[in-house]
């Protein structure tokens, strides 16, 4: 079987831009003076560090680069040595590991924080990694304590906006002392048009993908897109990437072009990838000639693709409602439920697919339920369990079966349906 | 007479089967896998086309499946256990709703319709409730496998056990021989807690009637009644539901290698 390749100039770009990104962690961790912050991917408030020239560190994204380049499972080992629990999330015990191996990776050496800043603390877990983080490298910690949306309108209450506002003046206070200036407003603004103006052609390389064929897999080729969502959104550079992204895909969606040389089959696909075999996984899909077309997991940073994007003239209002509204991990199971649907009827998918993670409990509790909720309304809906980061919670063969067996029956019922058309 | 062939590459045996035309068993064999996956797969072939007195050109069209389906390197195409589990079943017993399919390493519960598969759910990385399971119990207590199921419908007051982990089971039942349990009361509390297991994990795609019980557990009297007990329900079993996922197979590559020689490729 010939091995499927995926190199567009977007990907080409996106390895010089990171790179590029990297080697700025590289100077900063050799004295290059520029502080850096650690802070997590969900509803990441970028924009404030970015005014500050305070450089965004995502331990996450870190954690899954070691997963992809089979760098993770010593670090993940390490931290076991140390006593952290088999259970434990993956992506901590990596980050933990590559800390006491004196955060030297292939892409880069990660700098000390300056600031902790934990601007996600739904997850018990990821509350506990920012501690710990805190207790070895004796750094201050701010954690930024978004409330859930807990209420069936999908809003938050304005006293929910009012408490995270109060936050963000605090953490503005903390920035500044840590980059040693004031935040200027006119930067700021700059920064959150930058921002805004990224995330709208984002939520136009999002609805590219209702063409058929999809000009881009939007769950194997968006991973691509995601970190210079996050590590270089509110920069010039940032916005050059999704501009070059959205010409490239606007075209191949033009030109009737599509990631491969067929599309039999339009997936949703919920939950993250397993890192350490990227590869493997896609081409277990490419293989049945299968695209998705949409994906929840390329909104763990935020959701662009139904309106929102910030607002220049009111940038710390909208950087609270990207935190609180737009931001998956805060959402509750009912929207997670009319994402999907949404997706599988605006997209005009064929099924779901659901990938667990046994990191994330958090995120995949409730996804047996997901399943039952689809399958009963009719969509023909996978669940597989691997995991993230840890590659030993990878069985290809046993996976291989259940992505085989799903589109064996999907590809009888597509016949005949069109038997019996 | 066309005839056609499934191999089912099993993680412990693999079976192969030849069906005529009118997809009756004309040939069958079973051998165990060992490491050489490709030479399990042809010398089971080869055995069955020569019990028959066939020859390979009397095989119009091959199907692998099972784990090792891509080492089936004569086969003409490669569909799923899941898939071949499905169709056998419906094959035998037309009336089937739910497959229950026990092997070696794996559990599934299968919902079908007419021979589709419309769901289906599979025990994930660890061997509970599986053959694997059983055989680990018998070997602890040194009764060959193939008589254990008929044990355990003797036991009188069947033991709780306490974990169906494939690995601390045999503590759990060192423990109970030293109690002085005896081993069919052991083998009842085996074969009932790996049913209630299997019981839940079916239940996830639905139980509906009939259900026919396929994999080499079913051979096994013991699970049967187990199952039939925890379910309420009557189970179909024949003497070649081991061979069920051959027989799919095998029915597969009936209806491929008809459509091949008449030109009807779908």
């Amino acid at each position: 079987m010939a091995e499927t390749a995926y190199q567009g100039r977007l990907h080409l770009l996106q390895k010089d831009l990171m790179s590029q990104y990297y080697g700025e962690l590289t100077a900063s961790a050799e004295g290059s003076g520029v502080p850096a912050a650690y802070l997590l991917i969900g509803g990441n408030p970028v924009e404030l560090l970015r005014a500050l020239d305070i450089l965004p560190v995502y331990p996450e994204v870190n954690a899954l680069q070691l997963a992809v380049k089979k760098q993770s499972l010593a670090h993940i080992q390490a931290a076991e040595g140390m006593g952290y629990s088999t259970d434990n999330c993956a992506y901590v015990k990596a980050d933990i590991g590559l800390y006491f191996a004196g955060r030297k990776t292939p892409f880069a050496t990660i700098p000390e924080p300056s600031l902790l800043l934990c601007n996600y603390v739904g997850c018990n877990v990821y509350l506990h990694w920012f501690d710990h983080l805190a207790e070895y490298t004796k750094r201050p910690t701010f954690h930024l304590d978004i409330p859930f949306i807990r209420n069936a309108s999908g809003r938050p209450s304005s006293d929910d906006m009012a408490y995270v506002l109060r936050q963000l003046e605090q953490l503005v206070a903390v920035c500044e002392e840590i980059a040693g200036k004031r935040l200027d407003p006119q930067r700021l603004r700059r920064v959150v048009e930058l921002s805004s103006q990224t995330g709208r052609l984002w939520s136009e390389i999002k609805h590219l993908t209702k063409s058929a064929p999809a000009p881009y897999d939007a769950y194997f080729d968006s991973v691509t897109m995601m970190a210079p969502l996050y590590c270089l959104r509110g920069t010039e550079e940032g916005l050059t990437f999704f501009q070059t992204a959205r010409d490239e895909y606007a075209q191949m969606a033009a030109d009737g072009k599509g990631p491969l040389e067929r599309e039999d089959f339009r997936f949703v696909i919920e939950g993250p990838p397993p890192w350490p075999y990227l590869r493997v996984f896609r081409d277990m899909f490419a293989r049945w000639n299968a695209v998705a077309v949409a994906s929840t997991y390329s909104t763990v940073g935020g959701l662009w693709e139904f309106g929102f994007a910030h607002d220049p003239d009111h940038p710390m209002e909208s950087i609270a409602e990207h935190l609180l509204t737009w931001n998956l991990t805060n959402r509750n199971f009912l929207q997670r439920y009319d994402q999907i649907d949404r997706y599988l009827k605006e997209w005009n998918a064929d099924a779901l697919v659901i990938h667990s993670v046994k990191s994330c409990r958090l995120f995949s509790a409730g996804q047996g339920d997901m399943r039952d909720y689809f399958t009963q309304r009719g969509v023909p809906t996978l669940l597989v369990e691997s995991d993230l980061e840890d590659p030993r919670y990878f069985s290809e063969a046993q996976m291989r079966t259940r992505i085989d067996a799903f589109f064996e029956s999907l590809a009888h019922r597509k016949l005949t349906a069109a038997a019996g058309a | 007479m066309a005839y056609a062939a499934g191999v089912d590459v099993g993680s412990t045996q693999t079976k192969c089967v030849v069906l005529d035309e009118e997809r009756r068993i004309v040939a069958r064999a079973l051998t165990d896998t060992g490491a050489n996956v490709t030479r399990a797969a042809q010398r089971a072939f080869d055995e069955a086309i020569a019990s028959a007195g066939m020859q390979r050109s009397d095989i119009v069209c091959v199907v692998g499946t099972g784990y090792g389906r891509f080492k089936v390197t004569f086969g003409d195409f490669q569909i799923t256990e899941i898939s071949c589990h499905a169709k056998g079943a419906c094959s035998v017993f037309p009336g089937t709703r739910t497959v229950i399919d026990m092997g070696g390493q794996d559990a599934k519960g299968i919902k079908v319709l007419d021979g589709e598969v419309l769901d289906f759910v599979m025990n994930d990385k660890c061997a509970a409730g599986t053959g694997r399971f059983l055989a680990t119990a018998a070997e602890v207590l040194a009764v060959p496998l193939d008589a254990i199921g008929a044990l355990a419908l003797q036991a009188r007051n069947p033991v709780r056990l306490s974990t169906v982990c494939t690995v601390f089971v045999e503590s759990d039942i060192m423990a109970y021989l030293a109690q002085g349990k005896k081993v069919p009361d052991i083998l009842g509390g085996i074969h009932s807690a790996i049913a209630a297991r299997t019981v839940a994990l079916v239940r996830r795609v639905g139980l509906e009637p009939e259900i026919t019980f396929t994999g080499g557990v079913s051979l096994n009297v013991g699970m049967v009644r187990a199952l039939e007990d925890k379910l309420g329900l009557h189970l179909n079993v024949c003497e070649d539901s081991h061979y069920m996922g051959a027989i799919g197979a095998a029915a597969f590559a009936l209806e491929r290698g008809l459509a091949h020689s008449t030109g009807n490729v779908a």
